[in-house]
């Protein structure tokens, strides 16, 4: 057993580990977060992917030891409580999933490349999801979907910025940027 | 898996006692692209992984006036993604950046991709055509191996029981150098390659002659290949098409390759000489600034 000291999702975990347990396994079955998913377990679906150290990685081919000092984001980590993320809600209002198994690989690889890639175009956003398969949407539903999600992003700074410049206008911001959200609930193609 | 102990050491030492301890029943663990792929399809039987990530030597990129030295555990991420690095060293980039995804580029490293030793490794001939070198370290100290001469088999190297690769040293490039490299793969990303090529020239200053070039192709034969004769001949004749279709029929000549679910002997003859006209183009545009 290896013992591991590790931050999920913001909160530290310490735990105990068989040495030939994948990252995937350990996280879905001692940690108990079962959002990264199992597809091909050699890493050619991406379905189990999570952040590492700030790097997408598909959990499958990791040991769960290596996560010893390390910090790790899954699906999981991406909503806040009071709000999905951006990524979330644009993929419900895209209905950029049908059998959902490929769904949480492709919002965390999505989020990270969002991170440091706020206005990813097409080309690049298909380049970077490359590494994630889906059998069921044929794909352009989740593109379309990822640069929603960068217009929202990019709506919800612009209005965070103008609370930050006008310390007053705190109460009419808000607001704002919870319609961008919830309109979009309203207007979603599914069901 | 089946199950196995995790040894971590810090040190180049450490790993080598670690991994003359348990011989052949232990494996090197860098990114686990391959590794854990093949472990987990019961190619070892593994009483041992040994992680090289937490040795400094291994995970550091060193960039001066000899050259470039990768430890032989850096993601390729971090390869690419170093503007000195792609500047200087454009062959390695163009295989670095073509490795799977972004997930496996994350975590695999061009030591891994030489030290699997496979055909088609994307990294091996880039390395070979810009004069690489692996250092190794083992239980009777540290050797030097020309990347062009680790591979001896598929999946086979020159590594003995003990041994592994700390570092991967190259060069520094004049400035009239250049290299590229190319492979063929039915899809976009994320496939093996049916050939790839990898060339590098190195021009007079005018620019116009080659003082040096190399090539080397992947996946036609039990190893990467060094095409010593049409690499040779190049040396002294002008940098224009007729030097370039004469050394890419000279490399085609050098393939060795078998027909096999990717890929049959004639196209694979046929793409090796296409590649290889196209990465010495390349190489030659990349030598003269373009
Ligand atoms: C989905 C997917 C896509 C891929 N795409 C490509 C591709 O496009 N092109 C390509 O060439 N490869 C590809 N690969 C294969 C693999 O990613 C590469 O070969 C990679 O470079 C291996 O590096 P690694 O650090 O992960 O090696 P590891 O898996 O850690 O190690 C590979 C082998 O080398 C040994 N080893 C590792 N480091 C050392 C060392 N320093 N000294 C001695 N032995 C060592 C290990 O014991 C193991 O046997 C792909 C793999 C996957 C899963
Ligand atoms: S389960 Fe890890 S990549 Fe498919
Ligand atoms: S929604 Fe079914 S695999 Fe993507």
């Amino acid at each position: 057993m290896v013992h591991v000291k590790t931050t999920i999702n913001g909160q530290p975990a310490e735990f105990l580990v068989p040495a030939y347990l994948s990252l995937l396994d350990t996280i879905r079955e001692v940690v108990g977060l079962t959002g990264a998913k199992e597809g091909c377990l050699d890493g050619n679906c991406g379905a189990c992917t999570v952040i590492l150290n700030g790097r997408i990685v598909d959990s499958c081919l990791v040991l769960g030891a290596e996560a010893n000092g390390g910090e790790i984001t899954t699906v999981e980590g991406l909503a806040t409580p009071d709000a999905l993320h951006p990524l979330q809600q644009a993929f419900l209002e895209e209905a950029a999933l049908q059998c959902g198994i490929c769904t949480p690989g492709f919002l965390v690889s999505a989020a990270a490349l969002l991170k440091r890639e706020p206005k990813a175009n097409e080309q690049r956003i298909r380049h970077w999801l490359a590494g994630n398969l889906c059998r069921c949407t044929g794909y352009d539903k989740i593109v379309r979907a990822v640069i929603k999600a960068e217009d929202m992003s990019s709506q919800l700074s612009k209005s965070k910025a103008k609370v930050a410049a006008k310390p007053t206008a705190k109460s009419s911001a808000s607001p704002k940027a919870s319609s961008v959200r919830s309109s979009g609930r309203s207007g979603s193609g599914r069901k | 898996m089946h199950p196995f102990a995790y040894v971590e050491p810090k040190t180049v030492k450490e790993a080598v006692a670690a991994l003359s301890k348990y011989g052949d029943k232990a494996r090197p663990l860098a990114g686990g692209t391959d590794l854990l792929v093949q472990t987990r399809a019961g190619r070892f039987n593994l009483d041992a992984v040994v992680n090289l990530k937490k040795i400094p030597e291994l995970m550091s990129v060193k960039l001066d006036a000899n050259g470039l030295e990768v430890g032989a555990a850096v993601p390729c991420y971090r390869v690419y993604e170093d503007p000195k690095v792609s500047a200087a060293f454009p062959g390695l980039i163009d295989a670095a950046s073509l490795i799977g995804g972004i997930q496996i580029q994350s975590r695999a490293s061009m030591g891994g991709n030489l030290c699997n030793s496979s055909p088609s490794a994307d990294a091996t001939c880039p390395m070979i055509v810009h004069n690489g070198v692996a250092v190794i370290a083992g239980p009777k100290g540290t050797r030097k191996v020309a990347i062009e001469e680790f591979c001896t088999g598929p999946g086979k190297n020159a590594l003995a029981a003990g041994e592994f690769v700390v570092t991967l040293q190259f060069p520094k490039p004049s400035p009239t150098f250049g290299a590229a490299y190319e492979r063929f793969i039915p899809r976009n990303e994320m496939d093996i390659a049916v050939v790839g090529v990898a060339s590098s020239v190195t021009l007079d200053a005018a620019g116009k002659t080659i003082k040096n070039a190399r090539i080397a192709l992947a996946a036609v034969g039990p190893i990467p290949i060094y095409a010593v004769a049409a690499s040779e001949w190049l040396k002294g004749k002008p940098a224009n098409e007729a030097s370039i279709a004469q050394a890419a029929a000279m490399a085609k000549a050098a393939a060795r390759p078998i027909t096999d679910m990717r890929g049959t002997i004639e196209q694979r003859k046929h793409l090796v000489e296409v590649l290889a006209r196209r990465t010495l183009t390349k190489a030659i545009e990349r030598a003269r600034g373009k």
